[in-house]
């Protein structure tokens, strides 16, 4: 629901730009202008902008794919609200903006807020998700009054303190960049060190727990870790949204991949992805604030692999599922093919659309639509002006598989499951189409290499099969055609 | 690892052990000692304590009373000889690994920190594979495993840990048959090599056949010894019919003043 809404957002927002390029005036040029400056790296503050995003992507993606795979989403989200408080007394400390102080107390004040959400499960009835939306309401609520009061008596010095609210990175200083370096260093490594850990006990701290790791340790390792990292994105990407950056690249990277250190590494690359960008924009349009921006960015991410993951995406699964369909279609029409030959015992080449027409109950506009689709996947060729089909080797050898599964089922299910003749077919229709070759050998000697379906008529062989280039290249009339024995 | 052959401790000693399960006591004075080559099911009705039983037993709760000993020492000192095979519910099956990651995480603990799997580790997975015959399944995120083959890579990965003294919680729980059969013949196997297995166990009917030894359990321990000598009507009423009402009410009483 968010990501939709977010996304909508992410058109409203765009043209705003480039609009200004197609009116052609001045605003071209200077949007040009701002991308080129942007792209040259000279000013030092899109420099640390840039840098800064990269590494918040960086260690956001790493620790929100843990966040993700342990279901701790919702606890990411309360504890990047809870630092609030923290940033305004850092401040207060000594009246600045300085890095390590901000960056001290708005640790303590995640992980104050952690610990109450553990207080409030273990002391009371209430359950997680209860917990977590108070301590993250009551800590942000501080945390706004304090800022508030904050703006209202300080002087010059409270500069870009409103930047962590929605987050700024033009409002990065080379201190900031440093300090985000040194936790971002420390959680790759940390995380490359300890992986096999990390991986056993976030899937089974039980087992973990029974060879001897020590998985409360490792939990509380990993918490701070997130802690800091939400702490060194606050800045760029804003109290509101940070979350967001912790579980959206990972989010995306879980829908892609089924094994952890690639989404680890999806995920890093989709935060830096989003940061970068969130940065570029916001610096195209200087009253944005980045943390939107980058969110947007990643939403983007994810929502285009939510629609066209390889496996899991919408628009796969579709498509997958329309060409499934095309191809039950084409193997019907061969079907009917087989059909009508079987009906005059195989003699003369050709199938004519109206014999066709006739089997499948259809117009012949129908069936020569379905002919030239057979045409283009060189199942069969068409004849004297489209008016008749001749299966190629392969159509036939399809076809006499599509026969073979339709029999052999509905023999295995009237004689090994007991079910009466007239009750096989339709579940025939469906299984033909998916029987691989193993089953169908196992079918074929369950039922003796049975040569009669339950209705008298012949089931193809591996000879049928074979023949089928000799067949459709030969002479009119050729023995073999149906059942030989 | 077996290596003490000469002077061999019990594999597993539990002495008036009295455990809580969320502040609530559900296993009292449990005194049980299991001697080295035993394949034991520990058997009794929902709530009588069976998984507190091995958890405890593998030092993963608090002890109200009572110690536990594995081949003569704390169980802390020896967890690298005891296997682990945990109930199949208790994991997320969508998580981002393939079965080949799980079976290895039966080795990490005799990697230890900062090691990775090396060749030699992969190959011992693969043969724990090979042996309950998900080789060719290595490859494949878990989530598209049935039940069966989510219980065998459970089974493989304990068998990866190379231990002596195992617990496996409800390993036939919602497996069919084949799978079934097979962990029933490695698990006879496992004996077979002098290993000891503590097995829980929910059918009374295949009970009798899959074990040598039973452990009768309902917050107390029923009865313990050789399958033939007690399973008979009256333990197993006993075990199943009778709870005793005022050791659960005290439970009860217990668990909510604890709260």
């Amino acid at each position: 629901m968010r990501y939709g809404f977010l996304f909508i957002f992410l058109g409203l927002l765009v043209p705003e730009w480039v609009w200004a390029e197609r009116i052609g005036d001045i605003s071209e040029t200077s949007a040009f202008e701002q991308a080129r400056r942007f792209f040259s790296f000279q000013d030092p503050a899109v420099r640390y902008a840039l840098v800064g995003s990269i590494l918040l992507g960086i260690s956001c993606g790493l620790l929100g794919s843990f966040l993700v795979v342990r279901k701790m989403a919702l606890f990411g989200d309360t504890l990047s609200h809870a630092v609030l408080p923290g940033v305004a007394l850092g401040f207060l400390w000594n009246m600045s903006k300085d890095p390590v102080a901000i960056f001290v107390g708005a640790t303590l004040a995640g992980l104050l807020g952690g610990a109450m959400v553990t207080l409030i499960k273990q002391t009371t009835r209430l359950k997680e998700d209860t917990a977590l939306g108070l301590v993250l309401a009551s800590f942000f609520a501080i945390g706004i009054c304090l800022l508030t009061r904050i703006q209202n008596i300080s002087t010059g010095s409270k500069g870009g303190l409103d930047a962590y609210l929605f987050g700024q990175a033009a409002s990065l200083g080379r201190d900031d960049v440093i300090l985000m370096a040194i936790i971002t260093v420390l959680a790759v490594l940390l995380i490359a060190i300890f992986y096999k850990e990390l991986l056993l006990t976030s899937f089974d701290a039980a087992f973990a727990r029974a060879a001897g790791f020590p998985v409360t340790m490792i939990h509380y390792v990993l918490m701070l870790l997130l802690a800091f990292s939400v702490v060194i994105a606050l800045q760029a990407v804003g109290v509101v949204l940070v979350s967001a950056m912790l579980i959206t690249p990972a989010a995306a990277a879980y829908l892609l991949t089924d094994r952890m250190h690639v989404m680890l590494l999806l995920a890093s690359v989709f935060g830096v992805t989003a940061g970068a960008a969130g940065a570029f924009f916001s610096f195209m349009s200087t009253n944005l604030p980045t943390g939107p921006l980058m969110v947007m960015g990643a939403s983007l991410v994810f929502v285009l692999a939510f629609l066209f993951g390889p496996r899991h995406g919408v628009v796969s699964r579709w498509w997958r599922r329309q060409s499934r369909s095309a191809q039950i279609q084409r193997e019907n029409t061969l079907k009917a093919i087989y059909h009508v030959l079987e009906g005059r015992s195989f003699e003369g080449e050709g199938v004519s659309l109206r014999e066709l027409a006739e089997k499948r109950r259809e117009t012949i506009d129908e069936v020569r639509g379905q002919s030239r689709e057979l045409k283009t996947h060189q199942m069969a060729t068409l004849h004297e002006d489209g008016d008749s089909v001749h299966l190629t080797p392969e159509g036939w050898q399809r076809a006499c598989e599509i026969v073979r599964n339709h029999r052999l089922w509905e023999l295995y299910l009237t004689n090994e499951a007991s079910i009466a003749p007239d009750h096989v077919h339709d579940d025939a229709e469906v299984i033909e189409h998916v029987l691989g070759e193993e089953t169908v050998r196992q079918l074929e000697r369950t039922l003796n290499h049975a040569t009669k379906d339950p209705h008298g008529r012949p089931i193809p062989g591996l000879m049928d099969l074979k023949l089928g280039g000799q067949i459709m290249g030969g002479p009119a009339t050729v023995p073999g055609y149906g059942r030989t024995t | 690892m077996s290596e003490e052959n000469a002077k061999t401790p019990v594999p597993l000693e539990l002495h008036d052990l009295t455990v809580s399960y969320h502040k609530r006591p559900v296993l009292w004075g449990v005194d049980v000692e299991v001697t080295a080559g035993q394949l034991v099911g520990v058997i009794g009705p929902n709530g009588a304590g069976k998984s507190t039983l091995i958890k405890a037993a593998m030092g993963m709760l608090p002890l109200n009373s009572g110690w536990v000993k594995v081949f003569g020492e704390p169980v802390e000192k020896n967890l690298q000889r005891v296997g682990y095979v945990p109930q199949r519910e208790s994991v997320d099956w969508d998580f981002p690994v393939s079965v080949m990651d799980v079976v290895l995480m039966g080795r990490y603990g005799h990697l230890g920190l900062f090691k990775r799997p090396a060749k030699s580790d992969r190959e011992k997975a693969r043969e724990c594979l090979e042996k309950v015959k998900m080789l060719p399944y290595a490859d494949r995120q878990i989530s598209n495993l049935s039940g069966g083959q989510q219980q065998r890579v459970f089974l493989a990965r304990a068998l990866a840990q190379e231990s002596d003294l195992y617990f496996m919680d409800e390993p036939f729980a919602g497996v069919d048959a084949a799978t079934e059969t097979a962990i029933v013949a490695i698990l006879q196997e496992l004996r077979k090599q002098g290993k000891t297995l503590l097995v829980v166990h929910h059918d009374l009917t295949t009970a009798r056949e899959y074990f040598d030894s039973l452990l009768l359990l309902n917050m107390r321990v029923v009865a313990f010894g050789p399958t033939k000598a007690i399973f008979n009507q009256e333990l197993l009423q006993r075990t199943y019919g009778g709870r005793l009402t005022i050791l659960s009410e005290v439970a009860e009483a217990v668990g909510s003043k604890a709260d």
